[in-house]
């Protein structure tokens, strides 16, 4: 069990999620060939690994779209099982897509509470949706958008991830997985977003931020988690890692400066 | 999952507009000329609204006027809505649809079916009453939409071709219920007042004011509770000014309705019973749409269905649902056609009615490619072909002429939406 010191935020004890020797085979393509992954509360876990290591696999598994071939996953020390990502949003787990999944015809708060609506004497209860999406908004310090009232096909990639996000952390969700959050942002756009993935830790939840930049990796992740062709080549706090160390595992799935091979963070997770 | 870091570039520049169209909605506005000013923005940004068809409206009322000033005498202009409302009925069914980014061709002869099946139950031999009549036309129509619904959303069949079976199909099966005849004049007086009958000119201004008082009393109570619990909410005086728009309106209609537009001796006065027909569903519909979940399912869908998915929505039984509505309104529209000619026959030409109902909903502001559109879109959409029709024939020109122009009408309306669709992409 690891038991992450730097930086961390929460007690150090058991992780929020814990992920052991799961596997999943498409066909005779082995995308996840036994992975184990701790995911502590409060801390941002960036998932990193090339294309196809199967970081998407991993966490499609997660969320209950895949069914793992084998291997258990627990959540809250309990052992789960998720068929479907309405098992995964009763656990509280909740995945912002790359896509986002957001209807641009309707606004802030339309999106926020999709298919969540609140209603009073069964019809939409706008009223209380808008104060409960602006709430959100200002807990997580969202001031970029400044009205809920408007529609997401006029909001810019930054806010359009923002918006996505806080739908995500609406409903008591305990972790929150971000897949590519900061791709195709600009600078300042990026610079939100990760404040924006900080705070989500600094609330207690756990984060799983799925990322090919490794600038933003160690910009804001207290852990990282390598995954190289469906295995889990290292996993630890970040302050265990640099980038270069990072791209090797990466890539060769060794670290050349440790000796044998063998990585250390890989493997304490026993 | 390809993070390209020089993808940003491209991103930046676009945020710009957005973002100032943001700062303007922010702030509500506090003066007329504040209002104004961010009305004009959000028609910059791309959301223009019922606008365009407002202004097609008045610049079609210019034209046809200065050529025959007959075009708006008060008789004309009733005559106009009246011959608009079937467009307008089925149009608001077509709405449904639309909205999901479908299209259902079938519309015009399953108005047909709606006509026939009310003027056979109404006859001696079946007897039935008006009311039993019209809920079995609605409940056998909203079958066929919901059997077709079926077809499309359990087996995926694309809409476009199943409605277009129904088509070909439900034109069939009129020409076999209306049998060798071919034409059935319809005995319920009931019936045949729904499109020919009007209201008092007392009966008129009742209703007018109380729908009025209705709405202001709404809207008082709604945007006050707003405003106090600090959520955005139009100022006073834009509400007050929106139900004194509304009143005008309401006046006016009342005011043509009950000048004498008869002819000779025969007096002719009154709102026409349609009228308060077509504002119902409208109402009605729009309810549906804005204040349910069921409507904001339809809106959700049409604008992104993999995130309805994702949000645990039904699509199957929302598309369903949808195609069943547009089906009912639709036979709502043909028994007011049946009832506008006191007759139906096989001449009904439902394939070029429905051809012009999806024009109505277009031209009103609907998009074809699903999530923007509204009730209210048919029925301006509605007026338009209604005004192109009366003052072509007003003005003597052939059916070439009337046709060619309903065509640029249309061809501008799509225009306007994929412009403004373009403009709305750029955001992000």
């Amino acid at each position: 069990m690891t038991t992450s010191t730097a930086r961390s935020r929460s007690s150090g004890t058991e992780p929020l999620l814990r992920v052991r020797g799961v596997k999943k085979s498409f066909g005779r393509v082995d995308a996840l060939v036994g992975v184990d992954l701790d995911v502590p509360a409060a801390q941002v876990t960036a998932l990193v690994g090339d294309n196809g290591a199967g970081k998407s696999v991993l966490v499609k598994t997660i969320a209950g779209i895949h069914e793992p071939d084998a291997g258990e996953i627990y959540f809250e020390g309990e052992r789960v099982h998720i068929h479907g990502p309405r098992d995964s949003a009763r656990l509280g787990i909740e995945v912002v897509y790359q896509d986002l999944a957001l209807c641009d015809n309707l606004d802030v708060v339309q999106n926020m509470f999709l298919g969540r609506e609140s209603l009073s004497h069964g019809l939409l209860d706008e009223d209380s949706m808008e104060r409960a999406a602006r709430e959100t908004l200002e807990s997580l310090r969202v001031r970029t958008v400044r009205s809920v009232r408007l529609n997401v096909e006029n909001l810019s990639g930054g806010q359009r991830q923002s918006v996505a996000v806080a739908k995500a952390v609406m409903w008591n969700s305990k972790l929150v997985i971000l897949d590519e959050p900061t791709a195709a942002l600009g600078v300042a756009q990026t610079r939100q977003v990760l404040d924006l993935v900080r705070q989500l830790a600094d609330r207690g939840l756990a984060v799983i931020m799925i990322s090919h930049n490794l600038n933003d990796v160690f910009e804001v992740a207290d852990r990282l988690a390598v995954l190289r062709l469906g295995e889990m080549v290292g996993q630890g706090p970040a302050s265990e890692f640099d980038t270069q160390r990072a791209v090797e595992l990466m890539t060769t799935g060794r670290y050349s400066g440790s000796p044998n091979g063998s990585d250390p963070a890989a493997r304490k997770e026993g | 999952m390809s993070a390209q870091d020089g993808s940003q570039l491209e991103r930046e520049p676009a945020e710009t507009e957005a973002e100032a169209a943001m700062s303007a909605e922010f702030e509500q506005p506090r003066t007329l000329r504040e209002y104004i000013g961010r009305w004009w923005t959000q028609i910059r940004a791309g959301n223009s609204g019922v606008l365009p068809v407002v202004l097609g409206v008045i610049l079609i009322g210019i034209i046809f006027q200065t050529q025959n000033t007959k075009f708006l005498s008060a008789g004309n202009v009733i005559n106009l809505l009246v011959q608009g409302a079937v467009f307008m009925l089925i149009g608001m069914g077509e709405v449904f649809i639309l909205l999901l980014g479908e299209i259902d061709l079938s519309l015009g002869f399953v108005a047909g079916i709606g006509a026939v099946v009310v003027t056979e139950l109404v006859q001696p031999g079946w007897g039935w009453p008006w009311f039993g009549a019209i809920f079995a036309a609605l409940v056998v129509t909203g079958a066929i939409g919901a059997f077709q619904g079926t077809l499309i959303t359990r087996l995926r069949l694309p809409s476009f071709v199943v409605t277009l079976a129904g088509l070909l199909g439900w034109q069939g099966v009129m020409i076999l219920l209306l049998g060798e005849g071919g034409t059935i004049p319809i005995r319920n007086n009931v019936v045949n007042a729904i499109a020919n009958g009007t209201l008092t000119r007392s009966g008129s201004w009742l209703l007018v004011v109380g729908v009025v008082l209705v709405f202001a009393i709404l809207q008082i109570v709604q945007d006050g509770r707003r405003r106090a619990s600090g959520l955005s909410a139009p100022r006073r005086f834009m509400t007050y000014l929106q139900i004194l728009v509304a009143a005008i309106a309401g006046v006016g209609l009342v005011l043509i309705s009950n000048v004498d537009r008869g002819v000779g001796r025969f007096q002719l006065s009154g709102m026409p019973i349609v009228l308060p027909v077509v504002f119902g569903v409208l109402v009605l519909w729009s309810f549906l749409l804005g204040r349910t979940r069921f409507g904001r399912y339809i809106y959700a869908i049409g604008g992104n269905a993999e995130a309805a998915r994702r949000a645990g929505i039904n699509l199957s039984l929302i598309r369903t649902a949808a195609f069943t509505l547009g089906a009912l309104s639709a036979g709502l529209g043909g028994i007011v056609y049946a009832s506008r000619l006191r007759s139906i026959s096989t001449s009904f030409d439902g394939g070029t009615i429905v051809l012009y109902v999806v024009a109505t909903a277009v031209i009103g502001g609907t998009s074809l490619f699903g999530g923007r559109g509204h009730p209210l879109h048919a029925v301006l959409g509605g007026i338009v072909i209604a005004a192109i029709v009366n003052g072509m024939s007003l003005l003597g020109l052939s059916a070439a002429v009337q046709l060619i122009s309903t065509a640029i009408v249309l061809l501008a309306s799509i225009m306007v939406d994929v412009v403004v669709r373009r403009r709305g992409q750029t955001a992000h």
